[in-house]
């Protein structure tokens, strides 16, 4: 059986409880109150996480960017947030200690690569500057598929549970970033078993038992492709 | 243009067989459309409504832009087709007026200080009209707005209510409304019962405003409850 989580919408009373309102609340007149549409999380203090919405890029954080712009000495970088990030020029030149010619900066990155990066600051004027990670560069076999950012806890599931299972039972490489875009390697079949199912996730994210749910899901996907042989799944 | 002697009440009841604080049948869907990150489709008897919202989102002309806050946009627009008469396409007077005083009717229940230097876009599309669109298109916008996780305090409900033939009477439909003596919309926050918008056109004494305002209010409260069903059945009929 599949058992909800409490859905409430903006406007709605959650709790008296004050010193515990957390995210997508707001208290009024000594109440606390849904700020959005979502379901409630009371584990440690009262949260709203919304169904939808978009990614507030907070320093800290690790996502997937596209490049879309190149004005020297930045990378203009899409981070799938109200806001573009930018990236400077010394995070792949080392510090600066290469040199880079005006107008050869595409040789490095280049517009529509997908980049992994940290965001290393944020500003008032909503400026987000982006740090380069280690094996930053995204491309060529992988598949990169996006969800709603606030769905990312539950693709990564309490204490990494349900990643560690993806990734072992669809044999690919899973690249979780906290915008909500995800990188999927691996082949061709197991790519499209990890992202069908980190959709099923996403869209059932206000459920509960959803780690048991999948995982008897793949298995019998599993035993199914063992009954049709190596041909592969007809779907 | 009561002279042209249309009767609006028979034998205690409306023309269309409604009592006088009686709405019209309310059909509400809650994310039609794929492409926008919240929507609704809305109907009020006749009249059939879809709301899309989009954002927050970078805000464009960058000038424009608030340091402190998202910017609201509302557009509200009729379809050539949403009419006997068919409509002249695109903005007219009466349809800048409705969008800005939608928008602000809305503004009140959204908090826009999360995405400052964004803008949220509204688009409010009426497909077929029979009084009382701009009542529809509020009540979808706000669930629409809720749809998009956009951060707010409340959501809003709006209604008409008029006076024909001296009765006062709630949610007029297109006859009533070219015929009666009076026309006001109300939007408003309905579990504060705080009014967000207000508009009268046509006359009504002190007395009537008052019945008219408490029809209102009882009215917003049936259709904040519609508004909550329609968002909560959305995820729970899985």
């Amino acid at each position: 059986m599949k058992r909800m989580y409490k859905v409430v919408i903006p406007g709605d009373f959650i709790s008296e409880d004050v010193n515990r309102a957390g995210e997508g609340t707001y208290i009024e007149e000594g109440k606390v109150y849904a700020m959005r549409y979502g379901v409630v999380d009371e584990k440690d203090e009262i949260k709203v996480v919304p169904f939808v919405g978009k990614y507030q890029p907070a320093k800290g954080d690790v996502v997937i960017g596209r490049i879309t712009e190149i004005s020297f000495p930045y990378w203009i970088v899409d981070i799938a947030s109200p806001y573009e990030a930018r990236l400077h020029m010394s995070e792949v030149t080392s510090g600066g200690k290469k040199r880079v010619e005006f107008g050869s900066m595409h040789t490095y990155l280049d517009i529509d690569d997908l980049i992994v990066a940290k965001v290393t600051n944020t500003d008032a004027m909503m400026r987000i500057d982006l740090g380069l990670m280690e094996d930053f560069q995204l491309g060529g076999d992988g598949r990169l598929i996006t969800i709603p950012y606030t769905k990312v806890p539950r693709i990564i599931g309490r204490k990494g549970s349900m990643i560690r299972m993806l990734k072992e039972k669809c044999n690919c490489f899973i690249f979780v970033a906290k915008n909500g875009r995800i990188w999927i390697r691996g082949k061709e079949e197991d790519m499209s078993l990890a992202s069908e199912v980190i959709l099923m996730i996403a869209n059932e994210a206000h459920t509960s038992g959803l780690t048991d749910r999948v995982a008897d899901f793949l298995d019998s996907y599993r035993s199914k492709m063992v009954k049709i042989g190596n041909k592969g799944l007809k779907r | 243009m009561k002279e042209e002697g249309i009767e609006l009440i028979k034998d205690g009841k409306r023309l269309d067989g409604r009592g006088f604080d009686e709405l019209r049948p309310i059909k509400i869907e809650v994310g039609v459309l794929k492409r926008a990150d919240g929507s609704c489709y809305f109907e009020l008897g006749d009249n059939k409504v879809i709301a899309a919202v989009y954002g927050p989102r970078e805000m464009h002309p960058r000038h424009a832009q608030d340091a402190k806050m998202a910017v609201l946009k509302y557009r509200y627009n009729m379809a050539p087709f949403s009419v006997d008469e068919r409509k002249r396409p695109g903005p007219d007077r009466r349809s800048v007026e409705i969008s800005k005083v939608s928008r602000e009717a809305l503004e009140p229940v959204i908090i826009k200080e999360f995405y400052p230097k964004t803008e949220i876009d509204v688009y409010v599309e009426i497909l077929q009209s029979d009084a009382g669109t701009r009542t529809a298109g509020i009540n979808a916008a706000s669930i629409a707005l809720a749809d998009a996780g956009i951060p707010m305090k409340d959501l809003v409900s709006s209604v008409a209510v008029g006076k024909i033939d001296g009765e006062v009477v709630l949610d007029l439909n297109a006859v009533e409304d070219n015929y009666g003596e009076a026309d006001m919309p109300i939007a408003m926050i309905a579990r504060r019962n705080t009014i967000t918008a207000l508009q009268m056109d046509g006359r009504m004494t002190k007395d009537e405003f008052e019945k008219g305002l408490k029809l209102a209010m009882n009215a917003c409260q049936q259709i904040y409850e519609l508004q909550r069903t329609a968002l909560i059945e959305r995820y729970s009929e899985m």
